[in-house]
Formats: structure tokens, C-alpha cells, sequence
């Protein structure tokens, strides 16, 4: 067992599968000689040669290149520097690589992965903080994951590299430093099952990516008042495990949904609505949304602030569920 | 004789398939008028020099991907045209057992992947097939026919760009059909040949006939050979001109009738035949010419009675996993 900060355990999943599988191969702006800005990429290029490319700044035409590469032998890594770019990128999310399966009947597959970090926290910007997950998980025929520990990074970025369909790896720029246990064999993750970071029997809380920590303290804030708040980590926004979801709501009868997605349209409201259609008989009470509010991320850090969700307002939403 | 010179039987196989593409696209144009087809089709009568005379300079291993306006690039690689028929009445049969429409047809094993309705979206397509095969390392290329419509798009200028600066074996054949949708190229473009937007990306570009097979299998051999040399991309823009409207739900009216006539005294099975008449005699030609006949009505014949599909869920397209099943 090694103490491994996220952005290593993702660079020792592409490391190791680049040296199992030779069709494998990672490309994108600034990720070869530099090492990615986020240093996910570092040492890549000096193993593996043509195989790690620095691209130009071609977002549009880099991700559709992906879909046809990936069904046509290889299997591509594509590095999205930032999830607010991710508009240029969807023609080939949206009208290639999640149709071809389907309409060509079975004839292709598409071994692509589409790695990207979103979010808000450091100031970053109304271009460069967004969390786009709505518009990724909405297309019918991709898979989104979103790692939040060291070892999910490298377990679900092994697992999206396997998978015969295109997946998008969220990742969130505020994770990249912090540090985790990585078991020393650690393999795929599977894609499309939730892991509950503690157990609870008053409320479930349901979060995405880095809104987990968050979820985490306010459990740790709800105790002191006596809520033992059960926090369960989705890891996949789509295919969504559903069955750990009503199991949850089944034991607490109150839930509450966090993802730092704008709320109006949002992965939230999805989450939200999939509770009531496939558990309202075991609610107690609405569920209660948490979620970016509806506006451009400021830069400002006390604007900044209010505007990116936080454990205050998972345990506020918490305490309403509960009145 | 030189290496890209298409041989008399390669020539009589062309013939063949223009012609039946021909007779694909007449039908088509009758069934629509009668209300037996769905959605607009995009005929390609006409322009069929391009599709076919390319797709004959090339291996079954190399890939093409296309247009919305595809048939003739459809026959020229092989794919049966009862499954063509089939997929576009939406039947079982079909290369997507209905589900792609006449738009978007593929057949991987033969390298067909495949008709794209994004306008532009063939330029990056092939780009990427092309990467996969430098990544790989295998004896083959990628071509992909596009539009002076598609030109215009950005993504065409990343792409080439890419291809250019990465030496990829690509070829971008660019169709001008003198029309985007229903308007001409003269208010869409700040040049009137395109082909000379190769020397901003560091590739050739070479302009040929495109109502002449030969001009366009000649172009694509010489490009094919290039990019297997390891020599990168190649830009052939193909002239020809759009004789029906941009689908048959057009209603025209913006075309004007000495250009459509001019065109079609320069038709490209009328180019193809004058030059086979040279060479094969007329039995050989007219035994070529009533196989394409047969092969359409017989293709029509079955398709129309093939079944229909039936509706099934499609498991990657799922938004809830199964538990343990691996989804």
C-alpha cells in the first residue's frame, strides 16, 4: 500500500497500461514535454515515445480524431485541458462517438477516453472553473466517471481505458494535491457502482467528485448535532448505480443530492428526479438539491465563494430535509 | 504505362459502378415523389466520377469516410448495394439493420466508415483513422471526401493542420460541387480553388476533373502512394458540379440552366463511355452496363422485401448500470 497524491495515481494508470496494452496512446496541448499543467502526464513521453504527443490547440478536431482512431485499432487517451472547453469538443461526443455502436449495429467499438479536470476554488475564472457535468452525462451512449480518492483515480482510469465505449473521466483541479492510500494492486474500478464513505441511518448524501469531501464534513458538522448522515461517493454519473442509491434512501428516508454543476438543468436536478421516480414511497421528505447557483463562476474569492457549493450548505440542506 | 493508370478491367468495373449508382439515385429520386421514401435523400448523380474513380485507387484495408451524400462512395468500395437499398428503407438487412439511414452508412470490414451528416465531420474522421495507422504502424491510409461546403468549417483547418504537421497518410478529397446547401460557392468562399489551401498546412495540392473517373482514380493513386511513402497528406480537389438539388426536399429554383446543361454534356458515364468505346468493344461495355441495370432492380426488389427491424434497448446507451454486470 502506497501513500499516492491523485495526480500520481493517475499518471501510474496510463503508465501501466501503455506498457500492457501497445494501442494505447495519450495525447493533448502541453501534455508530452511539459507533463500535463497538472503533471498527470509527467514522464510519459520519455517512456513511450510517439505515443504521448503534444497536440495543437485544436480541441474540436483532436476529439473527433479520438473517435476514429478508437475504431480503427488504437485506444486514445485525449487530455481536455479544462472542462470549460469541453463546447468544443461536443460535435464529436454528441454526434460521433456515442452513435456509431448503436447505428452501425455492433460493427464498431470505441476504446475512448476523454480525460478533463473541472471546478471552482482557486480562483480560476469564469472560463477555466465550470463543472460541465450535465452536458457529458446527458448523452445517451457515453460514460462518465468522476474519481474522488487516489486509488478511484487510478482504479476508474484503468477501468475507462478497458471499457469498449467512450468514457469521460472527470477529474477536479483541487484533488490533484491531496493524497490516499493506493492498494499496490490496484486494478479497474468497476464503472457504474456508487462507494459509501460512511455509513449513516438519519440522511443520505449524495455527492460527485470533490462536493464528497465537502459532503464529508458536513456529516462531521451534523454529528455534532446528533444527524448521523450516511455519505455515499457515486463515482460514475452515468451509468448511475441506482440500486445503491435506493438502498440508502430505503434506510434514511432523507436525501440530499450535491454536485457542483449549475443547478437549473443540473446533474443535481437528475439525481434528484431519478430519487423520486424510483424511491418516493421511502421519503420522509423532498429532496433537498445542493448545487452551484445559477450564475458565471466569479473570480473574486468572496464571491467566488458563494457561488461553489460547500459543506455549510450540504448540512443547511441536510437540517431542511430533516425539519 | 504508369503505375496509377487504371487498367481496362478496372476501368469497365468503374463504369459498372457510376452506372449503379446511377440507377440507385434515379430510383430514389422516383420513390421520393411517390412518398415511399423517408427523410431527404441526397442524390449524388453526377458528381458519381469522384466517389467511384477514388474509391478504385484504393485497397479494401483502407479506410474512407464520406458525406451525406455518399452513395456513390458507398458502391465504389464495394458495399453491397442491397444493403445500401436495405438501410435506406430502414430494413433489417441494412448495413445498420436500420438504424443509420441512408446518410450514414458503414461497413467496417471493407474499411467504410463511414457516411457522416455533420457537415465536415468526414475531415477530422479520417485524420484520426490516419493517426491510428501512423500509432500502429500498418501498410495503409485513410481518405476523406468532403464538400467546398465542408471546407469552410474550422474544423477543417485544425485538421489538415494536424495532418500536415504530422506527416499522417491521409487524403482529403474535397468534392466541389459548386454548392453548400443552396448556395454557391462564389458567396462562401474568398478563393474559388481550394485546392490551393494545401500550402498552408505543407501538402500538395493538386485540382483535377471530377466527371472524369480516370483523372480522379489517377489523382488518389499518386496521393496513396505518397502517404504510404511516409510523406504525409495530400489535398485533391475534385471539380464537378451539384446537377439536383441539395436533397430531394429542395425545391430549387437557384440554379441556373445553362450551368446544369453544360454539366451535364460533360455527365460522367458519358466521359467514362467515350473513353471505354476507345478500348473495350461495345459488347463488352453493354455486358458491363446491363449488369448494373439487373444489380439495381434486383437490389431494389430484395430490399423492399426485407422485414423491418424490431426494437431492442441498446445496453451502452443505458443510464443505470447492473449491478455486477459489468454494464
Amino acid at each position: 500500500m502506497a501513500i499516492m497524491r491523485y495526480a500520481e495515481a493517475l499518471n501510474a494508470a496510463l503508465r501501466e497500461e501503455m506498457e500492457r496494452d501497445p494501442t494505447v496512446f495519450v495525447f493533448g496541448e502541453d501534455i508530452a514535454t511539459y507533463g500535463g499543467v497538472f503533471k498527470v502526464t509527467a514522464g510519459l513521453a520519455e517512456a513511450f515515445g510517439d505515443r504521448v504527443r503534444d497536440t495543437p490547440i485544436s480541441e474540436q478536431a483532436l476529439t473527433a480524431m479520438a473517435v476514429t482512431a478508437a475504431m480503427t485499432g488504437t485506444k486514445p487517451v485525449l487530455e481536455i485541458m479544462y472542462a470549460d472547453f469541453m463546447p468544443l469538443t461536443l460535435d464529436a461526443l454528441i454526434n460521433q462517438a456515442s452513435i456509431y455502436n448503436y447505428i452501425w449495429d455492433g460493427q464498431v467499438t470505441m476504446p475512448f477516453v476523454l480525460r478533463t479536470q473541472g471546478g471552482g476554488g482557486v480562483g480560476t475564472g469564469a472560463q477555466h472553473a465550470k463543472s460541465l457535468d450535465s452536458l457529458v452525462a446527458h448523452i445517451p451512449g457515453i460514460k462518465v466517471v468522476a474519481p474522488v480518492t487516489p486509488a478511484d483515480a487510478k482504479g476508474l482510469l484503468l477501468a475507462a481505458i478497458r471499457d469498449p465505449h467512450p468514457v469521460v473521466v472527470l477529474e477536479h483541479k483541487l484533488l490533484y494535491n491531496t493524497r490516499g492510500e493506493v492498494p499496490d494492486d490496484q486494478g479497474p474500478v468497476e464503472i457504474g457502482r456508487a462507494r459509501t464513505v460512511h455509513e449513516g441511518s438519519d440522511v443520505s448524501i449524495f455527492a460527485t467528485s470533490r462536493m464528497v469531501l465537502e459532503a464529508e464534513k458536513a456529516a462531521d458538522a451534523l454529528a455534532g448535532d446528533g444527524i448521523s448522515a450516511e455519505v455515499i461517493d457515486l463515482r460514475t454519473l452515468r451509468p448511475l448505480d441506482l440500486g445503491a442509491i435506493t438502498a440508502s434512501v430505503a434506510k434514511t428516508n432523507h436525501a440530499v443530492v450535491v454536485n457542483e454543476d449549475w443547478g437549473f438543468c443540473g446533474y443535481a436536478a437528475e439525481l434528484s428526479a431519478t430519487i423520486m421516480d424510483h424511491a418516493f414511497d421511502d421519503l420522509d421528505a423532498p429532496v433537498e438539491r445542493v448545487a452551484a447557483l445559477d450564475m458565471p463562476i466569479p473570480y473574486s474569492q468572496p464571491l467566488e465563494e458563494v457561488v461553489i457549493p460547500n459543506a455549510d450548505r450540504i448540512a443547511a440542506a441536510a437540517r431542511r430535509a430533516l425539519a | 504505362m504508369p503505375a496509377n493508370r487504371p487498367t481496362l478491367d478496372e476501368r469497365l468495373e468503374m463504369h459498372r459502378r457510376m452506372l449503379v449508382t446511377r440507377r440507385i439515385e434515379e430510383r430514389l429520386g422516383e420513390m421520393h415523389k411517390a412518398g415511399q421514401t423517408r427523410g431527404p435523400i441526397h442524390r449524388c448523380d453526377g458528381q458519381e466520377a469522384v466517389g467511384v474513380g477514388a474509391t478504385a485507387a484504393l485497397e479494401q484495408r483502407d479506410y474512407v469516410t464520406t458525406t451525406h451524400r455518399g452513395h456513390a462512395v458507398y458502391i465504389g468500395k464495394g458495399l453491397d448495394p442491397r444493403r445500401v437499398v436495405a438501410e435506406i428503407f430502414g430494413r433489417e438487412t441494412g448495413y445498420g439493420a436500420g438504424r443509420a439511414g441512408h446518410m450514414l452508412v458503414a461497413d467496417a470490414s471493407r474499411g467504410m466508415i463511414g457516411g457522416n451528416a455533420i457537415v465536415g465531420g468526414s475531415i477530422p474522421a479520417a485524420t484520426g483513422m490516419a493517426l491510428s495507422i501512423q500509432i500502429l504502424r500498418e501498410e495503409r491510409v485513410a481518405m476523406a471526401v468532403f464538400g467546398d461546403g465542408a471546407a469552410q468549417t474550422g474544423i477543417c483547418h485544425e485538421s489538415m493542420n494536424m495532418a500536415g504537421l504530422w506527416k499522417l497518410p491521409v487524403i482529403f478529397l474535397l468534392e466541389h460541387n459548386e454548392y453548400g446547401l443552396t448556395v454557391h460557392h462564389t458567396a462562401q468562399s474568398a478563393v474559388p480553388e481550394l485546392h490551393v489551401r494545401a500550402a498552408g498546412y505543407g501538402m500538395p495540392g493538386v485540382q483535377v476533373d471530377g466527371n472524369d473517373a480516370v483523372a480522379v482514380f489517377q489523382a488518389v493513386a499518386d496521393a496513396r502512394a505518397r502517404a504510404l511513402r511516409g510523406e504525409g497528406p495530400t489535398l485533391i480537389e475534385a471539380r464537378t458540379y451539384r446537377v439536383e438539388g441539395f436533397s430531394t426536399s429542395d425545391m430549387g429554383g437557384y440554379q441556373r440552366q445553362e450551368d446544369i446543361d453544360r454539366w451535364k454534356a460533360r455527365d460522367p458515364l458519358l466521359v467514362s463511355r467515350a473513353v471505354l468505346g476507345e478500348e473495350a468493344d461495345a459488347a463488352r461495355i453493354a455486358a458491363v452496363e446491363k449488369d448494373a441495370e439487373e444489380t439495381v432492380a434486383a437490389a431494389f426488389e430484395a430490399a423492399l422485401s426485407d422485414p423491418l427491424p424490431e426494437f431492442a434497448p441498446h445496453a451502452p446507451s443505458a443510464p443505470y448500470a447492473n449491478a455486477g454486470g459489468g454494464c
